[in-house]
């Protein structure tokens, strides 16, 4: 029923969860969205709420697990940390991706030629 | 995959904990942005609006949250249902109306479907059931002394067909089930069943307690023994387990209880429908040797065997055995019918037309609730718009609609049950009704299921066509008409008006089968049976002559004559035999005749006294009646009946004739009488034959005593009279002889009756639909109907317009009916009796019917059209 292009921004972002999961440890979902919004340099035009979905989606599929804990500020949040299988997946995702936009970008610059315009 | 799912039946669960969960998580969420912004610099309020803005809507994040968390589509069902059930609530008078239209087909369905299920879908209550064939002679055609075998026949197929694994019989005449039971206080009328020894082992029925014949009980002079059907422990002997074991006496003679069966054999309701029995008794093989056809066989085929193999199996062996002896003429002509299509086989045309026929009462059923679910969607179109334009998809609208009327049919399928629930467990106890199987009638979880199918079926039939008219619409449109009345209604009323011709359509195919039916079972009742079954009545009587003719003779006198004397008693007289009940049949030659080697020379016999002929009513055509002065000694005498003068003495005078064939010597025609329909009222008279008591042995004698007086009011005195003479006279049933009729015509009630029944809910329906259809047009067209009467319009001339719009619809309803009325009745041909399929009668009835129904239903929304004052149906708007 979904539009196709709502798919492929969820699987976008649960991307991106993973990935900042990875390489800055556990963190809560403020900061998760803090994170992805600095690394895109703002571009990526990202209604922060949305962030909890992708995390409870992740969470449901045992890829993190999340934890109440206090922030540096001393303010209870909720950590989120990836998990084993959670590291797996990211391989995975990470190689399909990259595989995807490679060919997209082949495919996209033969239309570039192709076209007059 | 699974620990998703599990996830998420966990978190809609515990969905109280996870939302404030998710609000505490997002309350942090905010202050943690609100305490970067305000290091960044920003004044309070900005670092506030600011993180509310990055953070996107809030209620929109939670909606997400469930939906990737729970079962977001379990979750707006039960808001759907919470709102179906509000919104009917509101709407009481509908809601109500449609659970009981609902409530009667759903209810009808069931019922019929319960029946349908008990007669021909489930199998029989036996081990391997299919396994089981019924044997007949004569190629099933004849009366009971046709079909049945005598017992070396059994002997010679239990032998030597080797397709079965074993052969079991019973003896199905009425008179050898009559025992007396003694020692029990009063003398008692029992029935007992003769079964050869392997009868239960057979069927694969074990006893619940005790034990069946052993090899000593079977032999013929063996010690006798008794099993005893659970309903007569029960009855008889209050469920006792000490009664094993003990001695009872039937007709003096001393039998072992040795077993009771278990509660769920009912013999009757598969072999003899309407038939009671009480006990068990293993029969005397080489007593009945030389009594002629006395068996009903069933054999279990070995498994792998069809029937057909096995009656080509049984017709050769026969054939083989003829040679030798010639005497095996019917039997070779042997059909083989697997025993569940013996017992339910003639049923299964009329059980379906049954189910056809609930099943068009669920359709319009319906029909009719689609209509009344237009009418408001029509009215509920602001509510619809509103919720479309506060962002409800059209898929979101479509579900609610489908979820009102899932409530709906659910209350109605509850409903239903309840009442098919009463229904079944009434028909279950109507012994009068000769159906098989009918005492094993119950609502199982196959007709649960079928529950659950019929009303998802509904669900979805009566859901759709509303919400199709609804998607045809313009929303933005409704909201601006929907007030106004004038252009909304327009697009729906085809499609309403469709749905009233089909309703109509369905409602006359009905109507005509019903008619045909009744028509074919008033004339069955209408049969002319040969003797007057009111106010007759009869008992079976006890006596004690000894085996002695001449004294026979006079015991039978006394009790004529002392039973004659009674007040209120016009004719007594005795028979052996009763028209419509199992009969025997002997052969009836004409003496001198050439009869080809082949030639059925079979009639039903009947041993009576004199005075019989008067006491049932039948007419003497020429000759006379038995005198008590026909006695063993005197010339040897019979009356024949009309059918049997025809066949053995063509355009002859039969009278003063002689016939051979009837007991040892040649017998003397000395009456005719008219032709009696003895099996059954459909079929016309066979060769009958009457003999005296005191020329030929009676199988027992039944008393038959014409009078006024009520059954009830007689039976005592009678009572009283006979044991005067033989204390010992059972308390025996007194039947009066048109129940023997209504027994007999009772499965055609059956039907008749539910299927008219059916045609009357159809015609209601369908009447009610109109006058819905054409009392809505009415009132969304007052406006209109106000101008034209201002501008000088009678109210002649609106009625008219209103009644002749209800007109068409019921002319093309009927017409379409009467096209498919048409098609249908050859369907039904074969359930008819003497009534065609396209009976001139029965159509114009039930076009006249539907007619004036449609004109009464369209009449009073037209008066109240024409009472419109102009002036209010203007300003109304």
């Amino acid at each position: 029923m979904a539009d196709s292009k709502l798919d492929l921004m969820k699987g976008t972002l649960d991307l991106m969860v993973l990935r900042t999961l990875e390489t800055m440890g556990a963190m809560h979902g403020y900061g998760i969205a803090r994170r992805i919004e600095q690394v895109s340099a703002d571009k990526v035009l990202l209604n922060q709420g949305t962030i909890y979905a992708a995390l409870v989606r992740l969470q449901n599929k045992g890829w993190i697990t999340a934890e109440w804990g206090e922030s540096e500020n001393n303010r209870k949040a909720k950590y989120y940390a990836i998990t084993k299988t959670g590291r797996k997946q990211l391989a995975e995702d990470t190689a399909y991706w990259t595989r995807l936009s490679g060919v997209m970008n082949r495919v996209l610059a033969m239309t570039d030629e192709g076209e007059s315009r | 995959m699974i620990r998703v799912a599990l996830n998420r039946i966990r978190a809609f669960l515990g969905k109280k904990t996870r939302e404030a969960d998710l609000d505490a998580e997002m309350a942090a969420h905010l202050d943690l942005a609100i305490d970067d912004n305000l290091r960044r610099g920003l004044s309070p309020d900005e670092a506030y609006r600011t993180a509310l803005v990055s953070f996107g809507g809030l209620e929109q994040a939670r909606e997400r949250h469930r939906e990737a968390r729970g079962l977001p589509s379990i979750d707006s069902l039960l808001q759907d249902l919470r709102y179906a059930i509000r919104t009917l609530r509101r709407d009481r008078g509908f809601a109500v109306i449609a659970t009981l239209i609902l409530a009667l087909g759903i209810g009808a369905n069931i019922a019929v479907f319960s029946v349908v299920n008990t007669i021909l879908l489930r199998p029989l209550p036996f081990q391997g059931p299919d396994r089981l064939v019924w044997l007949e002679g004569n190629d099933g055609v004849g009366g009971l002394s046709d079909l049945t075998y005598r017992v070396d026949v059994w002997e010679e197929i239990s032998r030597n067909v080797r397709s079965f694994q074993s052969v079991a019989a019973y003896v199905p005449y009425y008179d050898y089930s009559e025992f007396k039971l003694t020692g029990y206080g009063e003398a008692q009328s029992v029935i007992g069943i003769w079964v050869s020894g392997n009868f239960f082992p057979t069927l694969g029925v074990q006893p619940a307690r005790g034990r069946l014949f052993s090899r000593e009980e079977i032999v013929s002079g063996g010690q006798p023994a008794a099993i005893l059907t659970h309903a007569f422990w029960q009855r008889q002997f209050a469920s006792d387990p000490n009664i094993i074991g003990k001695r009872i006496l039937l007709n003096y003679r001393p039998y072992n209880v040795i077993g009771i069966l278990p509660e769920t054999f009912d013999f009757g309701s598969v072999f003899e429908p309407g038939m009671r029995s009480d006990f068990f008794i293993s029969i005397p093989v080489n007593t009945i040797r030389n009594y002629g056809h006395m068996l009903a066989i069933v054999g279990r085929m070995k498994p792998g065997v069809t029937a057909q193999q096995a009656q080509k199996d049984a017709r050769l062996v026969l054939s083989q055995s003829k040679a030798q002896d010639p005497n095996w003429v019917s039997d070779v002509k042997t059909i083989a019918q697997p025993l569940k299509e013996h017992v339910s086989g003639k049923l299964q045309r009329s059980l379906l037309v049954l189910w056809c026929g609930v099943g068009m009462i669920l359709l319009i059923v319906c029909v009719n609730l689609a209509n009344l679910l237009l009418a408001r969607t029509a009215s509920r179109q602001r509510e619809f718009a509103l919720r479309c334009a506060l962002g409800a998809g059209s898929a979101r609208l479509m579900r609610q609609m489908l979820t009102e009327s899932l409530v709906l049919s659910s209350a109605g399928a509850v409903l239903g049950l309840g009442l098919a629930f009463l229904t079944v467990r009434y028909l279950a106890h109507q012994q009068s009704l000769a159906l098989p199987l009918l005492s094993r009638l119950t609502i199982d979880s196959t007709a649960l299921g079928w529950t659950v199918v019929i009303a998802a079926f509904t669900t979805c039939a009566f859901a759709v066509v509303p919400a199709l008219g609804m998607l045809r619409g313009n929303l933005a449109q409704s909201m601006n008409d929907a007030g106004r009345g004038m252009t909304e209604g327009r697009k729906n009323e085809g499609l309403r008006a469709t749905l009233v011709v089909s309703e109509i359509a369905l409602a006359c195919v009905l109507l005509v089968g019903a008619g045909l039916l009744l028509r074919s079972f008033l004339r069955v009742t209408e049969v002319d049976l040969g003797f007057q079954p009111s106010s007759a009545a009869a008992m079976r009587v006890d006596y004690f002559d000894g085996g002695n003719r001449d004294k026979r003779g006079a015991v039978l006198k006394e009790i004529c004559d002392r039973v004659a004397a009674l007040p209120g008693v016009e004719a007594v007289g005795m028979s052996d035999k009763l028209p419509l009940d199992r009969a025997r049949s002997w052969g009836l030659r004409a003496k001198g005749r050439v009869h080809p080697p082949e030639y059925n020379s079979s009639a039903v016999v009947s041993v009576v006294t004199p005075g019989y002929l008067k006491a049932m009513g039948i007419r003497l055509l020429s000759g006379r009646d038995f005198t008590w002065r026909d006695s063993s000694t005197t010339d040897k005498v019979i009356i024949i009946n009309r059918a049997a003068a025809e066949r053995e003495w063509p355009g002859e005078d039969p009278i003063g004739k002689i016939a051979e064939g009837i007991g040892i010597t040649d017998t003397r025609v000395v009456g005719v009488v008219s032709d009696i329909r003895e099996s059954s009222l459909e079929s016309q008279g066979s060769p009958a034959v009457f003999v005296p008591a005191t020329q030929a042995e009676p199988d027992g004698e039944n008393i038959i005593i014409r009078s006024q007086l009520p059954a009830s009011a007689l039976a005592p005195s009678v009572l009283r009279a006979l044991r005067e003479r033989n204390p010992d006279q059972p308390a025996a049933e007194f039947r009066s002889l048109q129940r023997l009729v209504d027994r007999a015509v009772s499965p055609r009630r059956f039907f008749m009756t539910l299927v008219t029944g059916f045609a009357a809910l159809g015609l209601i329906l369908a009447s009610l639909g109109i006058y819905g259809v054409i009392s809505y047009s009415v009132i969304r067209r007052q406006r209109e109907i106000g101008v034209r009467m201002a501008l000088g319009a009678t109210t002649r001339q609106v009625e008219a317009g209103v009644l002749s719009r209800t007109l068409w619809l019921a002319l093309i309803g009927i017409l379409i009916g009467i096209v498919g009325s048409l098609a249908v009745s050859r369907g039904i041909a074969s359930l008819l009796f003497a009534t065609e399929p396209t009976d001139a009668i029965a159509y114009s009835v039930v076009i006249a019917l539907l007619g004036s129904v449609a004109l009464l239903a369209g009449y009073l929304p037209a008066r109240r059209a024409a009472r419109v004052d102009p002036m209010i149906a203007l300003r109304a708007e």
